[in-house]
């Protein structure tokens, strides 16, 4: 067949243990200077306290740690390889430049506890993140603490808990989730200590006023609702959505996760929302390194300021600090100030695009949405009638005869050099492949996405068992996840202990 | 600057296809009144050069650990990172992946996350560890929600040797909890003393090395804390320490949690960092996270996968063991890249070099009469009573030396007590600018 | 594809709508997981039992089954008190699909009370219970 050969060096890499040979080490550790004596742990802590080894530990060479991560590196597939269109996780290119500045001496070798008057540039930039955000959300204040999307959703829900509490209503614990929610809310929402309520979208995929009406009530602390929702639609009642909510006393939480289709097109501050979070790492290209770091600021309203966690940068007059006092915090989510390292990347690609740029980002992303969701419809079942925002959902449902399925779909774009979509979510949609192309993705690559979904649809009519046995190109075949679990093997032990 | 590729020509035929008039017809289920009037209010779009040049300027506003000495630890550690740590990690095939759920095409990253998960049991002596958690705060507040779950018991003793934000953070996760905290006082030795249990103990939480730098004993309070039914916890900030311990798993610790950010991740004024967790291995369906699991492939070949992601939240909801989702990967990479590199002696040699110039420049110290706050030994790091420290302090150039951190930061009874940290970054001629610092 | 599936239903047990089977043998009331269910599950990882000595509640979940995909609650057909828990099950969790009402078999109590079978569904009502749900 034509496309990508194997992807990827065909050495056997073992683990970094059984390379590991008596003796050797791949650093060479900065000697102690002579006035200064080599003490022996055992003569101050006690022979008790001190081990005498560590079993099993590497012993490599540089150039054997250099050989084996290079090696290992390219069984993996990262968006700066191919087209990477996870649903749900704005899979954008991430610039270089923003590498190159977070990497500066500057802000990589800064102490966290370092005196505010040695940190001004860092809280500069952080005020100047926090200001952007603002501006993007249409809400008044911004957080930037929490590590990663949901804990920005903990945090949130934390926020809504404390106003309520300040304001009567310590028994609200009830939020409301729609049943297209990612998985985090719900369990966010839990950590929190609240009640779950799901709530059924209506026909067209978004959610009804009438149907959030039928569970609001007395008990009722916030919706979290996804704008556009995890199916790509905008919630076009929003507004009334939150009415309904505000009415019932309750506020609105949006997970920002889809904000790649709203930046300069709409606010959330303008659609009744009282706090959200963003994720860094999906709308501001900051990467995503095989599973983070993430970042997931929080913006509120001025009602729910009192509340956020503390430090808070202040800026006064043209110097900065970190304020500790703030006697309604909710208190810290994070050991210093969040993942810092991902606000810089974020602001330079802020200042990079600017307001219009940040707002072509969007026109784009939501243009190679439909042009991809145009040029699959006749192959793929589809969960939406017309028009998406940022993302398409797909499903199996013209291949099931053909005993092909969601799975199998996604494994075979592996063998055409794609990522496979997110698959099997929103959990509402039966075998949906959900599409994330973002707006970084040229013509040519859609176009190469398109032809490969279209391909493998017509394969799965005329060779089934091709797709159903996919991937047959990359270094590992499918793996088996039912002996991962039944027998867990989740570290690498010498074979005599085995 | 723009990242977007299409040419007009090419947007133009995309809305042919699409049967669309404009971009903006594509935003017609966006309702009217919520639509934006103009572009976003933010400063203009800059050039890489000018931003190159603008981003450097404010990093040359911080006073960074590479310019002015600096003895601050406290659960942020200046340690060397070998230049292939960085190398490595910043391959894009790491950098721009996403989380491993498609295994045929991310077994770079399960393996690296495997040999991860590998080396954190190898250092706390314990069965099993995840794949990351956010930073120590919060995997230290993830291993008491452990506890509370496993045990199914409702109150929980805690240091007072435990980093206060770390207990900031733990107080925060827990405050919409039916439980209860309680406080373990120091002795004049810097160690926790554990004495009577109540019966519905979940969990003893111990941090070893505490925050004032002191070696916890840990064979005592494992028996007391185990006769009482809970599981023994235990929280490390500077892990380097571990090279030398005794690992947490071989005097009782039931999980071993902790902040990994020593094993080559920078300062980076706090974050990323990566936390870590290691437990024992009837512990697993409870631990938070994710854990990769190695299987094999169709033809029998070794394979690594994410694996028990029952537990999580995609699948499990609101009854998951943790809302995490996204978590430390990338650091994690750069802790299992930088262990390997220094390996089984450099680390073994670099923590004895830590513990050497820390009882170094703390017998300097005491020969100009500043005494440590506690008898007990220490690591790299001591609390240290400085007399009249107000006084000797403000002797000091703003930046020329961040002499450590003041301890009645947190609690005012804590007056004229610092904790200074010395790791291998901090010179003979820094530490002799240190003791003139502190000289009155 | 799922609706033209056979699926074994025994006669001589007794079934919940959450797809328990309960039979009645020497040691008491022993109780497992369906034909049906342990398929829809695909491949089961791993099986949450209860203690020995504990009371199980009818209607209420008394453990859990893993398949690597889902997660499903084990309600209980009726109540009475835990005498015997399948333990081989955590080297074994692959029994629960291989051989459902046999060695698959989760958990074996002393009923409160032996009426409360006659409220459970019988093999006929429980095949068209199963079949309603495949069609849909």
């Amino acid at each position: 067949m034509s496309g990508p050969g194997r992807s990827g060096l065909l050495f056997d890499e073992s683990t970094l243990f059984e390379r590991s040979r008596p003796g050797r080490t791949g650093v060479q550790v900065e000697p102690l200077p002579a006035s200064v004596p080599l003490i022996d742990p055992q003569a101050i802590w006690g022979a008790e306290h001190v081990r005498d080894d560590i079993e099993g530990f590497p012993e490599l060479s540089e150039f054997d740690v250099v050989r084996h991560f290079t090696r290992i590196s390219q069984w993996n597939l990262g968006i700066d390889s191919a087209a990477y269109p996870l649903g749900s996780c704005t899979m954008k290119y991430n610039p270089k430049l923003n590498e190159v500045v977070a990497a500066l001496a500057g802000f990589q070798s800064l102490h966290p506890l370092a005196p505010d008057e040695a940190t001004q540039g860092i809280l500069a930039l952080g005020h100047a993140l926090e200001q952007a955000l603002i501006e993007i959300s249409g809400l008044d204040r911004v957080t930037l603490q929490p590590a990663a999307g949901a804990q920005g959703e903990f945090v949130g829900m934390q926020l809504v808990q404390a106003y309520h509490r300040a304001h009567g209503g310590a028994s609200r614990n009830e939020v409301i989730i729609p049943d297209t929610a990612h998985g985090t809310n719900p369990a966010s929402a839990a950590l929190s200590g609240m009640q779950v309520v799901e709530v059924k979208s209506g026909p067209d995929g978004t959610l009804t006023p009438e149907a959030l009406a039928a569970v609001v009530g007395p008990r009722t602390s916030a919706l979290m609702l996804t704008n556009p929702n995890t199916l790509g639609i905008f919630e076009h009642h929003v507004q009334d959505l939150a009415n309904v909510i505000h009415e019932a006393g309750g506020l609105v939480y949006l997970d920002g996760a889809n904000m790649n289709a709203l930046l300069g097109v709409a606010k959330p501050g303008d659609m009744g929302v009282d706090v959200m979070h963003f994720n860094l790492h999906k709308t501001f290209s900051t990467p995503h390194g095989g599973g983070g770091p993430g970042s997931g600021p929080v913006a509120v309203r001025n009602l729910l300021a009192p509340y956020l966690p503390t430090p808070i940068i202040r800026k006064e007059g043209d110097r900065y600090r970190l304020d500790h006092e703030f006697p309604h915090s909710i208190g810290r989510v994070h050991a210093f100030y969040g993942n810092v390292g991902m606000w810089i990347r974020a602001l330079a690609y802020i200042r990079s695009l600017g307001g219009t740029g940040l707002g072509e980002v969007t026109q784009m992303a939501v243009l190679n949405a439909n042009y991809l969701l145009e040029r699959l419809r006749e192959h793929y079942g589809t969960a939406q009638t017309g028009r998406v925002m940022h993302e398409c959902v797909l499903t199996d449902k013209l291949q099931q005869e053909h005993h092909v399925s969601t799975a199998d779909i996604g494994k075979r774009l592996m063998d055409h050099g794609f990522h496979p979509p997110t698959i099997y979510f929103p959990l509402v949609i039966a075998g949906a492949l959900m599409i994330e192309p973002t707006e970084t993705e040229s013509l040519d690559s859609l176009d190469g996405l398109a032809d490969s979904l279209i391909a493998i649809a017509q394969e799965a009519k005329t060779d089934p068992e091709h797709v159903r046995a996919a991937p047959h190109r990359t270094f590992v075949r499918r793996v088996d996840e039912v002996r991962a679990a039944r027998k867990p093997k989740l570290r690498w032990t010498p074979p005599e202990r085995e | 600057m723009s990242y977007t590729p299409h040419t007009p020509e090419e947007i133009a035929h995309m809305l042919r296809t699409v049967q669309a008039e404009s971009v903006d017809d594509l935003f017609a289920s966006i309702p009217l009144p919520l639509r934006s009037v103009g572009a976003l209010k933010l400063p203009p779009p800059e050039s890489e050069q000018s931003l190159l040049r603008s981003f450097a300027q404010l990093a040359g506003q911080n006073e960074s650990a590479d310019r002015v000495p600096s003895f601050l630890g406290a659960g942020a550690y200046h340690h060397f990172i070998p230049s292939a740590v960085s190398a490595l990690a910043s391959r894009g095939e790491f950098l721009t992946a996403y989380t491993p759920y498609q295994a045929e095409v991310s077994q770079g990253t399960l393996q690296a996350i495997f040999e991860f998960q590998t080396v954190i049991c190898q250092l706390t002596g314990l069965d099993i560890a995840n794949a990351s958690l956010y930073d120590g705060a919060s995997a230290t507040a993830e291993a008491v929600l452990l506890a509370l779950r496993a045990t199914r018991k409702r109150r929980v003793y805690v240091s007072q040797g435990l980093h206060p934000h770390y207990l900031e953070v733990l107080r925060t996760y827990t405050a919409q909890l039916d439980i209860e905290l309680e406080s373990l006082p120091l002795g004049s030795d810097g160690r926790t003393l554990v004495t009577d249990l109540r019966e519905d103990t979940a969990a003893v939480l111990i941090q070893q090395p505490n925050f004032f730098g002191c070696i916890e004993e840990l064979n005592t309070v494992s028996e007391t804390t185990h006769a009482a039914g809970a599981l023994l916890l235990t929280s490390t900030s500077e892990p380097l320490a571990l090279a030398l311990l005794k690992p947490p798993g071989a005097v009782g610790v039931d999980v071993a949690c902790g902040e990994a950010q020593s094993f080559g991740v920078p300062l980076g004024f706090g974050g990323p960092y990566v936390g870590f967790m290691a437990a024992r291995s009837k512990l697993v369906r409870q631990l938070p996270g994710r854990l990769v699991g190695e299987t094999v492939d169709k033809d029998g070949r070794r394979a690594f996968v994410m694996t028990l992601t029952t537990r999580e939240q995609h699948i499990r909801r609101e009854r998951a063991t943790s809302n995490i989702c996204t978590n430390q990967g990338l650091c994690a990479l750069r802790v299992v890249i930088y262990l390997a590199l220094l390996g089984k002696h450099g680390l073994r040699h670099l923590a004895r070099v830590n513990l050497s110039l820390a009882e170094f420049t703390k017998q300097q110290l005491r020969e100009i009469g500043c005494e440590p706050v506690y008898t007990g030994p220490t690591f790299n790091e001591f609390a240290l009573r400085v007399p009249e420290l107000e006084q000797r302090l403000s002797k000091l150039a703003p930046n020329e030396l961040h002499p450590g951190l003041r301890l009645d930061t947190y609690d005012a009874a804590r007056r004229d007590q610092l904790l200074v940290c010395t790791t291998e970054m901090n010179s003979r001629a820094d530490v002799a600018k240190l003791v003139e610092a502190l000289r009155l | 594809m799922a609706a033209k599936k056979d699926y074994e239903i025994p006669e001589d047990c007794r079934y919940t709508q959450s797809d328990e089977w309960v039979r009645i043998d020497n040691d008491g009331a022993r109780i497992g997981l369906t034909d049906y269910a342990q398929s829809e599950l695909s491949d089961v990882v791993f099986v949450e039992l209860p203690e020995v000595g504990s009371q199980i509640e009818a209607g209420e979940p008394f453990g859990v089954v893993e398949s690597v995909k889902a997660v499903s609650d084990l309600i209980a057909p009726i109540s009475g008190e835990v005498i015997a828990v399948h333990q081989a099950l955590d080297e074994h969790p692959e029994w629960v699909n291989e051989d459902p009402y046999g060695r698959g078999w989760i958990v074996c109590i002393e009923p409160e009370d032996a009426e409360a079978l006659d409220s459970l569904m019988s093999t006929e009502a429980y095949r068209k219970h199963v079949e309603e749900r495949a069609a849909s």
